[in-house]
């Protein structure tokens, strides 16, 4: 008995001291934390976290290159788990889901019937798919049978429907999709993802600055799902009580809609379900990612500065807003009438973004009270500048010095800050834009008499929305089109008139609007007591003359210089975005440049470096203009609510009202939640006009 | 000539998985996917190798000569154990790529029955030195063999109208079942 025991022994002590002897020769210096998570992560090694084995795994997480909840059969517990070993908060973890792309629509035309393949990668391997839309979901279901956790099921119309609670986040059905339609999405890929040309995007979406995944939003909407829908819409766009009432919606003007009758109330349904939140008393639990360390001072608390805020705040970062002006808002405060934002609304909309734990601090113009130095030494690590554009163009004429005469942005700028501005009886505005129809407006709500809107080019080159010169011509607005200011008339130093020449259209300039030429001998007065100029605003720079500052390149257009796909400035820690970049634009540009500054100070302060886009989708996608959506019935769009003209005037009441929950179900109703080649039988009837009437020849090409 | 056809035997004919039914569990649990069927194959090709020659040298250089037959399990286990902590060991240090793709499936071989069995197998045969060698390296591709072509056709039952009764591992076996006839057909061409 004893020789099988020593024997045992034996080996058992050699293998230890050959085992304790290989450990120390072929020792590997590794973080012990990297046992401890391996220790807690179940061992399946089923590769469902993206990286070869659980030991990987593990190493990835302690490295920070992986999420605490990366291993995706261990779930909620685990990562808990992990991140309390970790010291990581254990919400710092953030899930990811699947999500498809192909919203379905009204599905394009089948072409084959497959007997004998339920898969879509057997039929994708066959015949490229069986749907004329080479994009869209084939509705066979191998997502479904890809899914080990039932969270994937087929719903009406062939299309999977996806349960976010069950759906562990592992990327099987994503791997197995063919056609590539289905990501795993997070909080944050949705901030930083950018719209390229080779997704399938409805025209709305394309056309959208801030490129608002709109077919989606509306289908929430359809169902009665609010909140759901609101939370697409901040997504990309944190402002939609604001967005909601002054956007000129330029999604409606590629609303596929147009080819058979009116384009969808896009912005009327955002504001909409904006209105719903702020109605219902509470607000929507925004999710803000796990604190990286990193702050960020963002300079301007207009919109662009606001949505930068926003969204690196949801990012993780430490936000801290800077601005001159007494409150934040920018334009959308100073420069957009209360008739048409209420103070109220934007101060609740503010109010949630700021609760999301960014800092402001007002008051402070930056170049006098503080300057980049001042902020570098602060700590920031990083700088947004989005001053907007506050100085206004000057005519260069007689008499722009005379008691009388205003510029637009500084008399909308007094107005709204309560201090003591008055207009006369008769109104004279100078220009064509929004600022213009906005001062316009504004002084018939002051009391006065006439206002005229004296214009050079026609009304077809108006830059300002359409429905606000609609709505001023309503409230009784004079336009004098094709006339050109010459001078200012004053007598004892107050301005009496206004001498103008007739223009007419020449050829194109430039910009592609005709280029208004004088006609002589055309001149005429208008008498007037009060002038406003809003003939175009530029940003006002000044700050960069500031002692001490670092320069910034400016542009020829006297706008900061920085890359168009970075919003980088050669400064490398600086960024900018929104109309001191740009030069003047709409809202929603602005709100769109600061996610998008958003996104490129995130790679800045976490990689070091900005990942460029891919296939960026900048332009309108061809495939998408379709010349008929056969088979969709026609049905007209509804209109908002309007105060009556007799109580507009003498009164600054929001003119336009909110739809109400039956019109929205009605106008959700009539989006077709299109993507590219939804509809597209155009193609086709090209096809067989081609002489192809082969169609699985077609399809084998 | 004979090493050929001791070779092909353990291949194709008893083969280690389909004829013997040994080394089940890893057959089932990681033959979803190509990859890592040929990750698991490899892996059990080294050890299997190397854990006969530490295996076969032990029985007859210790256990035979002090008549300790009776342990010999025993000792395989512990062998077996150790050398695969030792080749973890090694991995990690030389090649950390493999070690973090081999992942959990390393260590699990320590209890890999399709180890134990082909080094078993040596001594039941009294192979020599060069047969063993032979015999463990042909058994482990066979084993390999086998997964891989197993993985394949599982794959390949994702795009089948499988009725749900029979899905995953209900499945498996019925089309392991069928890979065991089919490799019957083998049968005849060596001993």
């Amino acid at each position: 008995m004893l020789l099988p025991v020593l024997v045992l022994t034996g080996i058992g002590v050699v293998a230890a001291v050959g085992l304790g002897i290989a450990a120390r020769v072929f020792y590997v210096k590794e973080d012990p934390r990297i046992k401890g998570v391996l220790d807690i992560l179940p061992g399946a090694n089923c590769g469902g976290c993206g990286f070869a084995g659980c030991s990987a795994c593990a190493e990835a997480i302690v490295r920070g290159e992986a999420e605490a909840n990366a291993c995706v059969v261990g779930q909620t517990e685990v990562a808990q788990e992990v991140a309390l070993y970790l010291g990581m908060a254990p919400v710092g973890s953030e899930p990811r889901i699947a999500c498809p792309d192909c919203q379905g629509g009204i599905r394009a035309t089948r072409k084959y019937e497959y007997a004998g393949f339920d898969d879509c990668r057997a039929a994708v391997l066959y015949f490229q798919g069986h749907l004329i839309c080479y994009h869209g979901c084939l509705g066979l279901g191998t997502c479904v049978k890809s899914c080990q956790f039932g969270a994937i099921t087929m719903g009406e119309h062939g299309l999977p429907k996806f349960n976010p609670d069950l759906c562990v986040g592992c990327g099987a059905c994503a791997r197995n999709c063919p056609k590539g339609i289905i990501s795993l999405i997070s909080e944050k890929t949705k901030i930083l993802h950018w719209n390229q040309y080779t997704e399938c995007l409805a025209p709305c979406r394309q056309k959208c600055p801030a490129q608002i995944n709109i077919p989606k939003y509306i289908q929430h909407i359809k169902r009665g799902e609010y909140e759901q829908a609101l939370l697409t819409i901040k997504e990309r766009n944190p402002m939609p009580l604001s967005i909601g009432r002054v956007c000129p919606e330029p999604c409606a003007l590629a609303c596929r809609r147009t080819i058979n009758d009116e384009p969808v109330a896009i912005n009327y349904l955002k504001r909409f379900v904006a209105d719903w939140e702020m109605n219902s008393g509470k607000r929507l639990h925004i999710p803000v990612g796990p604190s990286t360390g990193k702050r960020v001072a963002v300079v301007g608390g207009g919109p662009g500065g606001l949505s930068a805020a926003f969204y690196l705040r949801r990012l993780g970062h430490d936000v801290t807003i800077y601005d001159k002006m007494p409150a934040l808002g920018g334009m959308l405060r100073y420069g957009i009438p209360e008739y048409r934002l209420p103070k109220k609304v934007l101060d609740w909309e503010i109010e949630g973004i700021l609760n999301l734990g960014i800092t402001a601090t007002t008051g402070v113009e930056f170049g006098k009270d503080f300057n980049m130095e001042f902020l570098r030494a602060k700590g920031f690590d990083a700088i947004f500048i989005a001053v907007g554009a506050w100085r206004e163009q000057e005519l260069k004429m007689e008499g722009t010095d005379l008691h009388g005469v205003y510029s637009g942005i500084a008399f909308l700028e007094q107005l709204h800050s309560g201090r003591d501005v008055s207009v006369g009886r008769h109104v004279v505005v100078i220009g064509g834009g929004n600022t213009a129809i906005d001062a316009a407006r504004s002084s018939l709500r002051m009391q006065a008499e006439t206002v005229t809107i004296v214009y050079r080019r026609s009304r077809d080159e108006m830059p300002a929305n359409p429905a606000e010169i609609v709505a001023a011509e309503e409230e009784n607005v004079k336009f004098r089109f094709l006339s050109a200011p010459l001078e200012i008339i004053g007598e004892g130093g107050h301005v009496t008139g206004l001498k103008i020449q007739g223009m007419k259209l020449g050829d194109p300039d430039p910009s592609g609007r005709r280029r208004p030429v004088a006609i002589e001998g055309s001149e005429e007065m208008i008498e007037c007591d009060t002038i406003i100029q809003a003939v175009g605003q530029s940003p006002n720079l000044d700050f960069l003359s500031f002692d001490g500052q670092p320069n910034l390149q400016v542009t020829r257009r006297n706008t900061i210089d920085a890359s168009e796909d970075t919003l980088q400035t050669d400064l490398p820690y600086v960024f900018t975005g929104g109309d001191c970049f740009t030069g003047p634009a709409l809202v929603v540009d602005a709100i769109a440049a600061g996610r998008f500054a958003a996104r490129s100070i995130h790679y800045y302060l976490m990689e070091g470096r900005i990942p460029p886009i891919e296939d960026r989708q900048k332009g309108f996608i061809e495939e998408s203009l379709h010349k008929s959506i056969a088979g969709v019935p026609t049905r007209s769009r509804v209109h908002e609510p309007v105060v009556s003209l007799e109580d507009r005037l003498g009164t600054f009441t929001e003119v336009e009202g909110t739809i109400d929950q039956e019109d929205a179900r009605y106008e959700s109703q009539r989006c077709l939640n299109c993507g590219i080649y939804c509809y597209d039988h155009d193609l086709e009837l090209q096809r067989l006009a081609e002489g192809s009437s082969d169609n699985l020849e077609i399809q084998r090409k | 000539m004979d090493l050929i056809y001791l070779a092909i035997a353990a291949i194709f004919v008893n083969n280690i998985l389909l004829a013997q039914y040994l080394g089940n569990c890893p057959f089932c649990g990681v033959s979803k996917r190509i990859n890592t069927s040929i990750g698991m194959a490899a892996a059990v090709i080294f050890v299997a190798t190397l854990a006969s020659m530490f295996t076969w040298g032990a029985y007859y250089y210790i256990l035979e000569p002090y008549d300790l037959e009776f342990i010999m399990t025993l000792t395989f286990i512990l062998i077996i154990a150790a050398l695969v902590q030792f080749v973890e060991i090694f991995m990690k240090k030389q090649s950390k790529g493999l070690y973090n793709s081999l992942g959990i499936y390393l260590p699990l071989i320590t209890t890999n029955c399709a180890v134990m069995g082909i080094a078993l197998l040596n001594i039941t045969h009294e192979f020599g030195f060069v047969d063993m060698l032979v015999f463990s390296f042909a058994s482990a591709t066979g084993f390999g063999l086998a997964i891989v072509l197993f993985a394949g056709v599982r794959e390949r039952l994702l795009l089948s109208p499988v009725p749900r009764a029979m899905q995953g591992t209900a499945i498996a076996l019925v089309t392991a079942g069928i890979m065991s006839l089919a490799f019957l057909g083998f049968a005849g061409m060596a001993q």
